[in-house]
């Protein structure tokens, strides 16, 4: 199936000089929710915004749907919905006015049903009528969302949805992207907070200077890159881990009475067999045993690290 | 072409415009009445008439293009720097919206509510003086054209200006000298004929002496060169908000 967008290498550099992104090459799926995740400042906003046509690209192209963002830029836009890292809203604009805007600028004829519906879905019903300036950050946002998905996009950017939202909001956040997954819509939010990325996301692309550095299947990428740790507890605690198990990578933890072996699962010998052996043979009764595989926090921290 | 989008700017920015009422009608139409008073009432009775017509009602057409001009200006360049400034203008770039359309919903907004403006200070100096059009299609017509130009290049103001104060930078230094010098209270003939040279570098001149030609048959200039003139100037704005989204001037990085 033809990736809904398509982008070919994409670059930008500003007229301060700042080269925001370096040749960057990426398709995402249809129906799928891509989370792009980095630091502040790798170039995630920059290529969202040029996809829906608020930056200019200095070269390369993007492809929504097969079709041009810049040639055929009305049916490309009209097939993108925003919402912006910003909380940028008319301060005196109602409620239900914005988003009615928001839909008639992309070009769809006013339909009070269904904007009642998305407000009724976003828990903003009871606000409609209300000034956005008296809402609160939480709801402003949900407004902002409201707007985006105003002219019935196929294709949704979330900018840092959840930047500065409470847990509980967060969740309420998640739902509603897993919804509009469900509905058929595609979803490309750039975050930097990794348990967003790990909890809701297809596939995740990690972003850092202006570079993609990968773009995998979620799973696969923790399988691929996860280290995986071993705890073995003892039954006794032990004063320091022997000398005849030196040439494990272990620490010693719990006052002493767990050994933590750290391996890397794409490794073809992991030692778990002979530390076991090597354990029983210091002496050592084991108690319990537990593995753990590292988050996508760790492995985001790694690559960004190893790139830096 | 997205006619819905045209829809929506112009009936928001409308809107805007309704919400505040007071500032957007009230504040041109005390402030005209203000000068009659001053001018056509107090000082006015002491002037004789210019080209036979009585002072107060020869400062009809120049006081109706001052509101007109700094009203255009300022409506129109508030109406696109505002959204710059909050950063909701993200939400007109990424639309589906073409510059054409863009422009016509924000400077025809601000255009009608100029037009209407003038209209009403029109009416309400009719409390004052007694008026008399001679030529109404004509007065239409530069009425039309100044508000539309000037809206025009209020938006250009707005793209330009990055901060408040330079948004009120050059209707305050350009515009209301210009407006003041070009004959708005007075009869360029009245002035020293170098003066009256210089005077003719003022494109305001053009205006108002088109445009009270059309009230009471009398002008400084040809009528045929002020409607040039402001046609002109109409099509260097086109021109210059052309060229700005174009090359994305100051709305796109």
């Amino acid at each position: 199936m033809q990736p809904v967008i398509e982008v070919k290498d994409l670059c930008k550099t500003y007229q301060d000089g700042l080269k925001a992104l370096d040749c960057i090459t990426l398709d995402v799926h249809r129906g799928e929710i891509l989370a792009l995740l980095g630091p502040n400042g790798a170039g995630k906003t920059t290529l969202i915004s040029i996809i829906c046509g608020i930056v200019s690209p200095t070269s390369g192209s993007v492809t929504v749907d097969g079709r041009d963002i810049i040639t055929d830029y009305r049916f490309t836009r009209q097939m993108i919905g925003l919402v912006p890292q910003e909380l940028t809203l008319g301060t005196f604009d109602l409620v239900r006015n914005t988003v009615c805007f928001s839909r008639g600028l992309f070009g769809k004829r006013s339909n009070p049903a269904y904007v009642d519906d998305l407000l009724r879905d976003l828990s903003l019903l009871n606000k409609k009528d209300q000034e956005v300036r008296t809402l609160s950050g939480g709801m402003k946002r949900r407004v902002l969302i409201a707007k985006a998905l105003a002219h019935e996009p196929r294709v949704l950017f979330l900018d840092e949805p959840t930047a500065g939202v409470d847990v509980e909001l967060r969740k309420d956040m998640w739902d509603i992207v897993r919804r509009l997954r469900e509905s058929g819509v595609t979803i490309i939010l750039t975050t930097h907070y990794i348990e967003e990325a790990e909890e809701i996301a297809d596939r995740v692309g990690v972003i850092n200077r202006g570079r993609l550095l990968l773009v995998e299947e979620k799973h696969m990428l923790m399988r691929k890159l996860g280290k995986k740790r071993l705890t073995v507890q003892l039954k006794e605690p032990i004063a320091r881990i022997p000398e005849s198990l030196s040439s494990y990578d272990l620490d010693l933890a719990a006052d002493g009475s767990e050994i933590i072996l750290t391996y890397d699962i794409r490794s073809s010998r992991t030692r778990i067999t002979a530390l076991l052996q090597d354990i029983k043979n210091a002496g050592m009764t084991l108690k319990d045993l537990n593995t753990s595989q590292s988050s996508l926090e760790e492995i985001f921290v790694s690559l960004v690290k190893e790139e830096a | 072409m997205n006619l819905e989008a045209v829809k929506v700017i112009y009936r928001f920015e409308m809107l805007r415009t309704w919400n505040t009422l007071m500032q957007s009608v009230a504040s041109p139409v005390i402030s005209t009445s203000l000068y009659f008073i001053v001018f056509g009432a107090a000082i006015g009775s002491r002037i004789q008439e210019i080209d036979g017509v009585s002072y107060g009602a020869f400062i009809v057409p120049g006081l109706i293009m001052l509101s007109l001009l700094t009203q255009s200006i300022s409506n129109a360049s508030f109406g696109i720097f505002f959204p710059r400034f909050t950063g909701t203008i993200y939400e007109v770039l990424s639309a589906p919206v073409s510059p054409f359309e863009i422009v016509l919903g924000y400077v025809g907004a601000a255009a009608t509510k100029s037009l209407i403006i003038g209209l009403i200070i029109l009416a309400t100096a009719g409390l004052f003086v007694p008026l008399r059009v001679e030529h109404p299609l004509w007065m239409m017509v530069f009425l039309l054209l100044t508000c539309i130009s000037f809206s025009l290049f209020g938006f250009i103001i707005g793209i330009w200006a990055t901060n408040f104060e330079k948004l009120q930078l050059i209707p305050l230094l350009i515009i209301t000298p210009l407006v003041f010098l070009g004959g708005s209270f007075y009869s360029i003939s009245m002035l020293p004929p170098a003066w009256q040279t210089v005077t003719l570098f003022n494109p305001v001149v053009y205006l108002i002496s088109g445009f009270r030609w059309s009230f009471y048959g009398i002008s400084d200039v040809g009528v045929g060169v002020s409607v040039m003139m402001i046609v002109l100037f109409l099509s260097a704005c086109l021109a210059l908000v052309w060229w700005m989204f174009r090359t994305g001037y100051r709305l796109k990085q």
